[in-house]
């Protein structure tokens, strides 16, 4: 059960993430989980309330995509999905495979209300 | 509301803190290999049959991580070499910062191997990044054929599966090939080396490919520099 070690690394992260966004208030955070991560998101959500109960950071919602494992055939380019372990592609049936995701776990986005961008290290920006 | 899209490691500050120190290990040519297995696998074993197959001057040390004790060091201080016990206090699992603290004293420049023992749990120390050159992941035939399954994320990190206990495979149902199936299904490129440590088997393999990583991680950073 490390999931209290992340959420703590969570909080930290988002809070330095959040002096990029001095006039705004970060409302929701996409996390990325991949299943290689050896993490369990019911888990990390659960430690996640913990964490934050009682601070400013309590009404914050955190959504999380959980990314299955994919790979990447190396006859075909095709990226699939794998399931059951079962590496070889599902299209042409070529056995050397490439890793191409699922062992992520990273901060995907934030949603801020009413915020000016700060410097040049706000990007990737879009309206909704 | 604005979507700002983001690119951050949750774990930023330990990968940040892991790169310094697989950049000083890499400085210093010391072959890092973070041990990770279940309670009771074998981790101390190997490293003591490992430090008792060395040349005494062998230039090796080990950080033993545990909840509690320091009866790993103790264990492994017998043989010469410098150990020191990192007790986490409740921690599952060792993180950078616990590594750059345990090396605090010890001059790289003076080792070729540093061994990590990390807290017996086949989870959580998937996740951090020690700097290591290599995660090794040990399995004992006292456990079950399907634990990579099970666990995919460690077996899925590790170079190489240490297969531990292998005197016992007549007394216990272990299926030996589905095992080493099961390691290679989560991770084709997984090598594995099978081993007695209490019967002293296998261990010239072990050894030799303790030998031979270090060498490819020489021979790696000198097609760099």
């Amino acid at each position: 059960m490390h999931e209290m070690a992340i959420a703590n690394s969570l909080l930290d992260a988002i809070e330095k993430e959040a002096l990029r966004f001095p006039q705004g208030r970060i409302t929701k955070v996409g996390l990325r989980i991949g299943e290689l991560a050896g993490v369990d998101r019911d888990a990390l959500s659960f430690c996640w309330e913990a964490v934050v109960r009682g601070t400013e950071w309590e009404p914050l919602v955190l959504e999380i995509d959980y990314r299955p494992r994919r790979h990447r055939c190396e006859r075909c380019s095709r990226e699939f999905i794998v399931e059951s372990y079962d590496v070889a592609c599902p299209v042409c049936g070529e056995v050397n495979t490439i890793f191409a995701g699922g062992d992520e776990l990273e901060l995907a986005y934030l949603e801020v209300e009413d915020h000016e961008p700060c410097g040049a290290g706000a990007q990737g920006t879009e309206r909704e | 509301m604005n979507r700002v899209g983001l690119e951050r490691k949750v774990l930023s500050e330990n990968d940040r803190l892991a790169a310094t120190l697989r950049d000083r290990f890499e400085t210093h040519n010391v072959l890092c290999a973070n041990l990770i297995s279940s309670p009771g696998a074998g981790k101390t074993t190997l490293l003591e049959r490992t430090l008792e197959n060395l040349n005494p001057h062998a230039r090796v040390a080990v950080l033993t991580g545990d909840i509690q004790t320091e009866n790993d060091a103790r264990r492994l201080r017998r043989f010469g070499f410098p150990v020191r016990q990192i007790t986490t206090g409740g921690t599952c699992h060792l993180d950078a910062r616990m590594i750059e603290r345990g090396l605090e004293e010890w001059a790289l420049d003076e080792l070729e191997m540093l061994f990590i023992e990390n807290v017996g749990n086949l989870v959580c120390p998937s996740s951090y990044d020690l700097g290591e050159a290599a995660k090794i992941v040990v399995l004992s035939v006292a456990e079950g054929e399907d634990k990579p399954l099970k666990y995919p994320s460690i077996f899925f990190k590790s170079e190489l599966m240490v297969l531990n206990k292998v005197d016992l495979l007549p007394y216990v149902p272990f299926d030996i090939a589905a095992a080493e199936e099961n390691a290679r299904r989560v991770h084709p490129g997984i090598e594995i080396i099978r081993v007695s440590c209490a019967r002293r088997m296998g261990l010239g393999a072990w050894m030799a490919w303790l030998g031979a990583r270090r060498e490819k991680m020489l021979n790696a950073r000198a097609a760099v520099v």
